[in-house]
Parts: C-alpha cells; structure tokens; sequence
C-alpha cells in the first residue's frame, strides 16, 4: 500500500480540486477500488463537498482538555493566574475564572492551586467520520471553530484510514492535506510516501512552496511537483521549474487556470468527471498519468 | 482599531484585502501591520518593508540538572503533553512536545529544572515606503507550533514607534484551529474574504463561529465575485453578516497578484473603495 499526500504550502492553490480529481481517475485505472481516501485539512475539510459521500461511522474526537476552577472552594489568592502563561486566566469582580478559548490544557495551575480547586476538563473538540464515496471510503474530520489539537486529529484520520486501506488489501491512501508547514502539515506528511505539491506561479505560492518542500525534506519524504493556473505568470513557471531542477524534484506537468474548477466544485463533481475535456481536466489527467507511474515504480519510491 | 482579515479556506484574498487596506489606510492614518501567518508569510512581498529588527523567538523548555535531581518523576506526571520521562536515573525531554507552560519547574522539589528559550522563529519588522511599522513572524521549518510565535508577534513593538497607531491590521493564517483564534484574539473587528463557491462558504462558517464566539463584530468581502454561485450572499443575507465590498473576478488582478503587485496599485479604481471599506469598519465600531 502506498500513501500520497497532497500539499501546497499556500492555500487556495487547488489541493482538493486535483485530489478529487485523482479520486475520480483512480476509480477509472489500475486503482480501480484500490484508494482509500483522507481528508488531513480537519479545519477546512472540504473534500467532502465534491465528493459528496454517504456517512457511514461518526464519533466524538476529544482533543485535549481546559482547567476549570471551582469557585466554592477557591480562596482568590490568583496563584493561578500568575502562573499562567498563556493568560487565560482573568480576574473578574475578585472571582477567577478560565478563558477556555486561551487555556492551553497544560494543568500549570492544577497543581499550584493551594486548595486544589482546579480541575481538568476534557473537551470535544471535533467529530471523526467514515464515509462511503463513488469513489472509495473516506476518512474525514471536523474540527469545532477555534478547536486544539488538529495535528492529533490528523493523526486520527490518517491512522484509521491506513488500517482500512490494509485491512481491504487497497493499495493507494490518498491524502488530502492541509495548507501551511505546522502540525496538522507534520501529521499528513508524517508516513507517506510520495508528497505531491500543488503550487501555483505566484510570489505567494512560490514563497510559500520552497517553505513545504524544506518541510516535507525535513521528514524524510519524496516530494513531487504540479503547477496550477500556470498560465497566470509565465514566468513564474520557470521560476519554479528551475528551482526544482536545481533541488532535483521531479515537475509532473502544469494545470492552465479555468474556471471550469469553480463550476465542478458547485456541481459537487470531479472536475475530470464534470468536464473531461476541459483544459484543466485534461491537464489534471495528465499529470495522473504521470503520478501513477511514479507510484508504480516501486524502486523509485524506495530512494 | 484592530483589524483582522482572515477567511477559513486558503487563497481567497486574505492578503490582496488586508495589504490594500493597509496601503490605503496609510495615506490619511498611522498603520501597523502583522503577518501573522507565521508558516506561510507573504504580505512582505506586497508591501515591500525595509527590514531593520529581528529577534528569535520561541518558548522556554526545561533542563534537568542531573546533579540535583532524584529522579522522583513529578515533573513527568504533572507534564500533560508526555513531554518529560524519566527511565531508571535518566530524565528524558522531548523538546517537540514540550508547550513550555513551566509547570514542571514549579513542581520540581530539587529546584533541579532550569528553563532555556528553545527557539522555533523570528520576529522581522521594519518600514515600507508607505510608512506602514510592518512586523512578521517566520515559524522554522520543521516546528509544530504557531502559537507561541503569533503571541510575541502581537505584542511586538520593534521598529521604533512613538505612539500606537490608529489602525493596527491583522492578516490571519487559513484554517479555522489555534493560530487563528489567537490572531483574532484582543482584536476590535473581523474582515472575512471569502469567495462565491462551495469550498469558501463552508470555510467561512468555520471563521465567523470563531468571531461569534470571541464576541467580535464582523463583516465580509467576497473576492472573485461572478464565479461559483451565490449561496455566500445568501448565508451573510440569513446571518446577518454585512457584505462591505466585493471584488469580481478578473484575469487582469488575478494576474497582477501572481507578479507581486497589490490589487489598489493594480486598479487604483480600488482605492476610493477600499477607504469605504475602512470608514463603513470605524462606523460599525462607533454605534
């Protein structure tokens, strides 16, 4: 079984459109029933949208957890307070009370509470789900607004799906991943054996491109590249393609900047099964070509 | 006035919004801005600041004096995070997992822990031709933890300032977890950009529950306006949610963005619009 994840660094750049995509060209091909899917963005977790699954399993994910103080038994000697370093804790009226949105669940003030009138409190922090998609089971995850611990509930997602993806003998988990290089990003990487970049020929996305292949190298993991809405700036393009020549990343292919994606994503489609011969459809096909070649290629991965 | 511009779902515009606003801003007030994006900074490469200030920044992790200690294991229980263990006479510490809250130091019965700044960023500020104090922070790669970066960054007065500004703007990393409750926190006013499609409206319910529950006034910008459909129109419509401008969809700004440029340089048809978008801001602070 093989694991690939989806990345981008910037957001905005077409991770999920060209997941779904992949989705869709896999249940065509030599991966036909062989995928499982993950959606890793839990706080923006829309690959359910396109793909528009039947909900099969959903629980609970309790993600860490938030001081509460009893204030029948607390003395107001604001101990707590000044051990906090996340300022979570604010004096009202002579009364103590927690900001459950700044604590961080650390317990400092547990333990430092003379009359031990602090308690932990464990919070639900999102729901995890598995669902049944045209195009495979999927594994996603809903993360409250504003909710901690997205990282472990990457970690959630990804482990669940993998098991599935082995306990049914499926030989691709395809990974949507999140935007930027912090946790959740370290928890999608985290396993996989190829990571596909999704970029875009933007300041922005050039930037922030260099920093997830920095990202993705610091963990180890074989990084590929594919360039969306290329034609915005053609020089950008080179930009990017020099960088990782010189870096030694293989380019899969450019993807032309169509408005047809938008329309897919309103139909709640694949923009390869909305529009098939759209300029961005055939662009996506043909970098899965490619990709599936690489993933094949069992030597290359082991490099 | 403190503005955060942020929007859930990545690439709507939150960049293009709150770099414009800044520079229009700018031109009648004194502006603050911070990036706070600290795994993917970007508004650097519109607004062009002369960097002079940088700092390294991160949190304090603990260091066990092996002479001191006895091995008791109390910093490893009280540790939520499982970032202390102690095997037999060794104290083992997992720097990646520590948050450095401190609460093994204060337990310690030997005073045998000593805390060392563990640095996971930097800090960068300067300023642009504009006049803007700009301020960044850059999270290391490789680092799991925005946050702490994100509350130095706000607190963070570098560049030499002789007074608050009047106007301090916040451009919010995507997503809808920690970092951008922390951006949000302590602010007057959330500016959501979103776009018309599927993926930006469920992105921008996430944000706004974020604003709701911080109690902050917010109000919306729909970027590239005409493409998608109109179910964001309808659900700021249902909730109340102020649409104060929006951007239609254009090759040209699309294209002009990807080169660096900001949108009011590119069309400075924007600017007078802009300068309502702020002044419609002050207004909904003022009733």
């Amino acid at each position: 079984m093989k694991q690939l994840v989806i990345l981008s660094g910037k957001g905005g750049t077409g991770k999920t459109s060209v997941t779904a995509a992949f989705a869709h060209l896999a249940s065509l091909g030599p991966f036909a029933d062989q995928v499982v899917l993950a959606d890793a963005d839990v706080d923006a977790a829309n690959l359910q949208l396109v793909l528009r699954p039947q909900l099969r399993e959903q629980e609970e994910f309790r993600g860490g957890q938030v001081a509460l103080i009893d204030q029948d038994t607390c003395v107001r000697c604001g101990d707590c307070e000044s051990v906090c370093r996340f300022a979570a804790i604010d004096e009202n009226t002579g009364d103590y009370v927690v900001d459950p949105i700044a604590c961080d669940g650390c317990a400092a003030c547990v333990y430092q509470c003379p009359t031990g009138s602090i308690a932990m409190q464990e919070q639900v922090v999102g729901t995890f789900s598995v669902s049944d998609s045209r195009y495979g089971p999927l594994y996603h995850a809903d993360l409250f607004p504003g909710g901690e611990n997205s990282g472990k509930l990457v970690t959630l997602v990804k482990q669940r799906a993998r098991a599935r993806a082995l306990d049914d003998q499926r030989q691709l988990l395809l990974v949507d991943g999140p935007p930027g290089i912090g946790c959740p990003v370290i928890s999608a990487v985290s396993g996989a054996d190829l990571a596909l970049m999704v970029t875009e020929p933007t300041v922005a996305g050039i930037h922030d491109l260099r920093r997830t292949l920095d990202t993705v190298r610091h963990f180890g993991v074989r990084a590929l590249v594919c360039i969306n809405k290329a034609d915005l700036y053609p020089a950008g393009v080179q930009e990017i393609e020099s960088y990782c020549h010189a870096h030694g990343i293989t380019t899969l292919g450019s993807i032309p900047f169509d408005l047809t994606v938008a329309d897919a994503m309103v139909a709640g489609e694949a923009i390869t099964s909305y529009r098939p011969g759209s300029p961005a459809g055939l662009a996506i096909s043909a970098v899965w070509e490619r990709l599936t070649a690489t993933l094949m290629d069992v030597e290359t991965l082991a490099n | 006035m403190r503005i955060v511009v942020a929007s859930g779902k990545g690439g709507t515009g939150k960049t293009t919004v709150a770099t414009s606003l800044a520079l229009v801003a700018a031109q009648q007030h004194t502006v603050c801005f911070r990036d706070c994006d600290v795994e993917a900074p970007n508004a650097a490469l519109f607004l062009h600041p002369a960097f002079d200030t940088h700092r390294e920044v991160g949190i304090l992790i603990p260091q066990i004096d092996a002479q001191q200690c006895t091995y008791c294991g109390k910093c490893a229980r009280v540790c939520q995070f499982n970032a202390i263990a102690i095997v037999g006479k060794k104290a083992l510490i997992f720097p990646e997992l520590c948050h450095g809250c401190g609460s093994c130091t204060l337990v310690c019965p030997e005073q045998a822990i000593s805390e060392r700044l563990a640095v996971s960023g930097a800090l960068d500020s300067g300023v642009t031709p504009e006049g803007i104090v700009f301020a960044q922070g850059v999270m290391d790669v490789g680092q799991p933890m925005a946050v702490p970066i994100l509350r130095e960054l706000k607190e963070w007065s570098a560049t030499d300032v002789t007074a608050a500004p009047d106007i301090e703007i916040r451009d919010a990393p995507p997503g809808a977890s920690c970092p951008v409750v922390e951006t949000m926190r302590g602010a007057d006013f959330v500016l959501l950009v979103t776009e018309p499609t599927p993926f930006g409206l469920h992105d921008l319910k996430q944000v706004a529950a974020i604003a709701g529950q911080l109690g902050l006034p917010a109000g919306v910008v729909i970027n590239r306006d005409g493409i998608g459909d109109d179910s964001v129109g309808a659900y700021c419509a249902e909730n109340a949610l102020p649409i104060l401008l929006r951007i239609p969809m254009q090759r040209e700004i699309a294209e002009a963005i990807a080169r660096g440029h900001s949108l009011v340089e590119t069309v400075p048809e924007y600017r007078p619009l802009f300068s309502n978008l702020l002044d419609q801001i002050s207004a909904r602070l003022d009733t």
